[in-house]
């Protein structure tokens, strides 16, 4: 019932999803990463992804953003301008596409920043890219971003590198938001964080979530993360979505024997 | 006239995989309601009174049944409407008040009470003095409406919690013991704010620790009868 | 009839000292250098009697243009004289038969080393420019495949990044040489390290540029007539050296890049740093009858 349940076509929301991800699959070598998933996630939702390591939720935000193809699949997000399966553009556009359209947190900031260069500068790098070229617009949008996630601004012009974690972390989120994506990919952004620090970067993404209604993935092993983030949840086990619904269902009544472990063993 | 929301034959079960049990919640549950009716949910303490709200609510799955709500745009069925269409209703037509308060960091008092409002497209200033304005008929001193509510007192944050569920009319709304706790003046302005919502066609099912305090408001009662039911299973 | 009439007489080298089939694969990969300005053509750079960094690219590319009615100039930080100029002089036209010269008016070609001469160069000029690191990406992709995915895609987005942090760490941007240059529209090349004051001469110049790297192997070249834009951001000019109002001390020109020569007692002097015009000048205002080119700088203002 659960299954055939998340698959039912909405009735009464005419708006249609942003993102829609169909028969996604992904094997590297004999491990299967991905078997068959598909995701939904409309405009201004907020889509939590759950699952142990190697459920392969991480690599499933991965093909989201476009780093890597899968084996089959269909990919696709309602923006002008982008009629067909992404999974086939060309690199250009898939850079330009990723760059413009969609931000992401990483778990690990050397991931996504220089970290050599200022904090301002690599959010005036996603500019950059977007063609901006004037000095005094660099500037004030990246003031701009990275005020919008609560950095401190007399630190803007510092090396992440001379930062600590969740300073980090604003700073890859003032880079994700720079250019007001049209999706914010999110993986593990306050995993490896003290807990008060974790509190507070979730505080900031939620409140960016509440002011700009932006439309946002976020995968976690954390359930407390997922539940304090979530509208809807997806929850992945060994390369397959073995249940989703309501944030609130999933975490009251969950279905499927995974989840309710999981569940309890949060609890 | 056609009713609001129609449950026929509504079942719930919980399924323990750890235990290989199944926990029998409720059911059989028919009912209509129309638009301005009151149901009062009767029956012992963990006799399943919160798990059929919450079963309406969708946090909660059915095993069996339908729920028809009856919209604008026809009938969907909230056993197994999508989520995202339970997530529209949610925003726009049916309320849930319990009285716990999902606290969230760094907002204040009245930019809570106040968000339903702003959601609906009413300017800031207009939503705020609204939302001042049912802070005070609760009982909320002037001094907490800027504060964090996330350190108020449980009773203080049940008011936040009451004027922001009740500020925006909705089509139904359901009521798990929203009195329980409230000091005498905050629970009659509940009780005037349940009446006048009532009168302006919104359709109630609650349950009430003491049904006494909102005797006046009762169109109809469901008795629900004991069995073997956990009452908060996995929360 | 015998074998010896039928071959050419035994000679130590080839002409021009590199072999017909490295001068062949040179000139290919000249023109295509041509016909994509700004792109770097990768080459097999050969072994010459010098050591990698200090000019072998720059010289087969010279070794290749070579011919015996060609007049060469070599160019060492403005200089003629330098050690290393004058070597690589004398080998050119020992291996060639060509004429040397130290003005630029007279030279047909021109190797130069961190310096594009003062007085404007002619269609029937060809200019080399030795290339220490032809990769203008290096400082932001280290990775040098990646590097060259960017090239195909246009995508110099983070080399403002550079500039970028410059004025914020430094109030101004620091780029003194090898600043880069988006050529005909399309490909970004770093001009070899001359100075800012010399890269505005590549724009629309009636001369061929050639920019060779041997270490590297890359070549890449600035065809008459390209344009040839410094990045720059829309609200912040592009300058050259502050060296307008300096005069050479020993020649009394004024509006040229100069070199500073440090004094004993803290101060300074300036001398031209093209110093073969700073010997013409001397000569001319010394009674001599002394042909000055026309420069591309006038009154220390690049005419626009």
């Amino acid at each position: 019932m659960t299954a055939a349940l998340a698959l039912r076509a909405p009735q009464l929301m005419t708006t249609p999803p942003l993102l829609t991800m169909t028969g996604v699959s992904r094997r590297y070598s004999d491990v299967v990463a991905l078997d068959d998933v598909s995701a939904m996630v409309y405009p201004g939702e907020v889509l939590g992804i759950v699952g142990e390591s190697g459920s392969g939720k991480s690599t499933l935000l991965r093909m989201m953003n476009l780093e890597d193809t899968p084996d089959a699949g269909d990919y696709r997000l309602a923006l002008p301008g982008l009629p067909g399966n992404l999974f086939e553009l060309d690199r250009f556009a898939r850079r330009m596409l990723c760059a413009t359209r969609i931000g992401i947190v990483y778990q690990n900031p050397h991931l996504g920043l220089l970290m050599k260069n200022s904090s301002s500068g690599n959010v005036a790098e996603r500019l950059l890219i977007a063609g901006e070229r004037s000095f005094a617009a660099l500037r004030g949008r990246a003031r701009e971003a990275l005020n919008a996630s609560e950095f401190p601004l007399e630190r803007m012009d510092a090396r992440p590198i001379e930062l600590s974690g969740g300073m980090q972390q604003r700073v890859q989120l003032a880079k994700a938001i720079a250019l007001e994506p049209a999706l914010l990919l999110l993986d593990e952004p306050t995993t490896g964080l003290d807990v008060s620090v974790q509190a507070l970067v979730l505080d900031t993404l939620k409140r960016l979530q509440r002011d700009r209604a932006i439309t946002m993935v976020i995968v976690s092993h954390d359930l407390g993360v997922i539940r304090t983030m979530a509208d809807r949840v997806m929850v992945m086990r060994r390369g397959r979505v073995v249940e989703q619904g309501l944030a609130d269902q999933i975490f009251q009544d969950p279905q499927h024997d995974y989840t309710q472990q999981l569940v309890h063993a949060k609890l | 006239m056609i009713p609001v929301l129609q449950v026929e034959n509504l079942a719930k079960h919980f399924q323990m995989h750890h235990l290989g049990q199944r926990l029998h919640a409720f059911d059989g549950i028919n009912f209509t309601l129309h638009a301005g009716e009151f149901l009062l949910l009767r029956g012992p303490n963990g006799v399943g009174k919160s798990t059929l709200l919450r079963t309406l609510y969708r946090s909660y799955l059915p095993r069996a049944g339908h729920m028809w709500y009856h919209t604008t745009e026809g009938r969907i069925d909230l056993a197994v409407a999508a989520d995202v269409d339970i997530a529209l209703l949610r925003r726009r037509e049916i309320g849930f008040v319990t009285q716990f308060l999902i606290a969230r960091p760094r907002v204040a008092a009245e930019d809570i009470v106040a968000e339903p409002l702003r959601r609906a497209g009413i300017p800031a200033a207009e939503a705020t003095e609204e939302a001042r304005r049912w802070l005070a008929e609760f009982g909320v001193k002037r001094d907490l409406w800027r504060a964090y509510p996330t350190t108020f007192s449980g009773g203080e944050q049940q008011k936040v919690n009451l004027a922001r569920a009740l500020i925006l009319p909705q089509r139904l709304l359901l009521l798990d013991e929203p009195t329980a706790s409230l000091d005498a003046g905050a629970r009659a302005a509940l009780i005037r704010r349940l009446a006048d919502l009532k009168a302006a066609g919104v359709a109630m099912i609650g349950v009430f620790h003491h049904p006494g305090d909102v005797a006046g408001l009762i169109d109809r009662e469901i008795e629900l009868t004991a069995q073997e039911v956990p009452e908060d299973v996995a929360v | 009839m015998t074998i010896a009439t039928l071959t050419k007489p035994w000679q130590a080298f080839s002409y021009g000292f590199l072999d017909a089939s490295a001068k062949r694969e040179l000139r290919r990969k000249m023109l295509k250098a041509i016909a994509v300005p700004g792109c770097q053509m990768p080459y097999a750079s050969r072994e010459v009697p010098m050591a990698r960094g200090w000019g072998t690219g720059g010289l087969q590319v010279t070794l290749t243009l070579l011919k015996p009615s060609s007049v060469v100039k070599v160019i060492d930080q403005g200089a003629d004289d330098s050690v290393n100029a004058a070597s690589i002089r004398s080998f050119l036209s020992k291996v060639s038969g060509a004429a040397e010269t130290w003005d630029t008016l007279a030279a047909t070609l021109i190797q130069s080393r961190h310096r594009i001469p003062e007085e404007r160069l002619r269609a029937d000029q060809v200019l080399v420019l030795q290339v220490p690191n032809p990769e203008p990406l290096r400082p932001v992709e280290p990775n040098m495949s990646v590097a060259r995915q960017m090239h195909a895609d246009a995508d110099y987005g983070r080399l403002w990044l550079i500039l970028y942090e410059q004025i914020v760490r430094s109030g101004r941007i620091m780029q003194g040489a090898s600043y880069p240059a988006l050529v005909n529209g399309r490909h970004v090349m770093t001009p070899s390290p001359i100075p800012r004051w010399d890269l505005p001469k590549l724009h629309m110049a009636q001369h061929l540029t050639f920019l060779s790297a041997g270490r590297e192997k890359r070549l890449y070249a600035v065809p008459p007539f390209t344009r040839v834009e410094p990045l720059v951001f829309s609200d912040v000019p592009y300058k050259v050296e502050d060296h307008a109002a300096l005069t050479c001390h020993r020649s009394g020109v004024a509006g040229y890049f100069m070199n500073e020569i440090p004094q004993d007692g803290g101060g300074s002097v300036f001398e031209l740093s093209d110093s073969h015009l700073g010997i013409k000048a001397i000569r001319r205002r010394d009674g001599e009858d002394v042909a000055l080119g026309a420069t591309w700088y006038e009154n220390g203002k690049m005419p626009r």
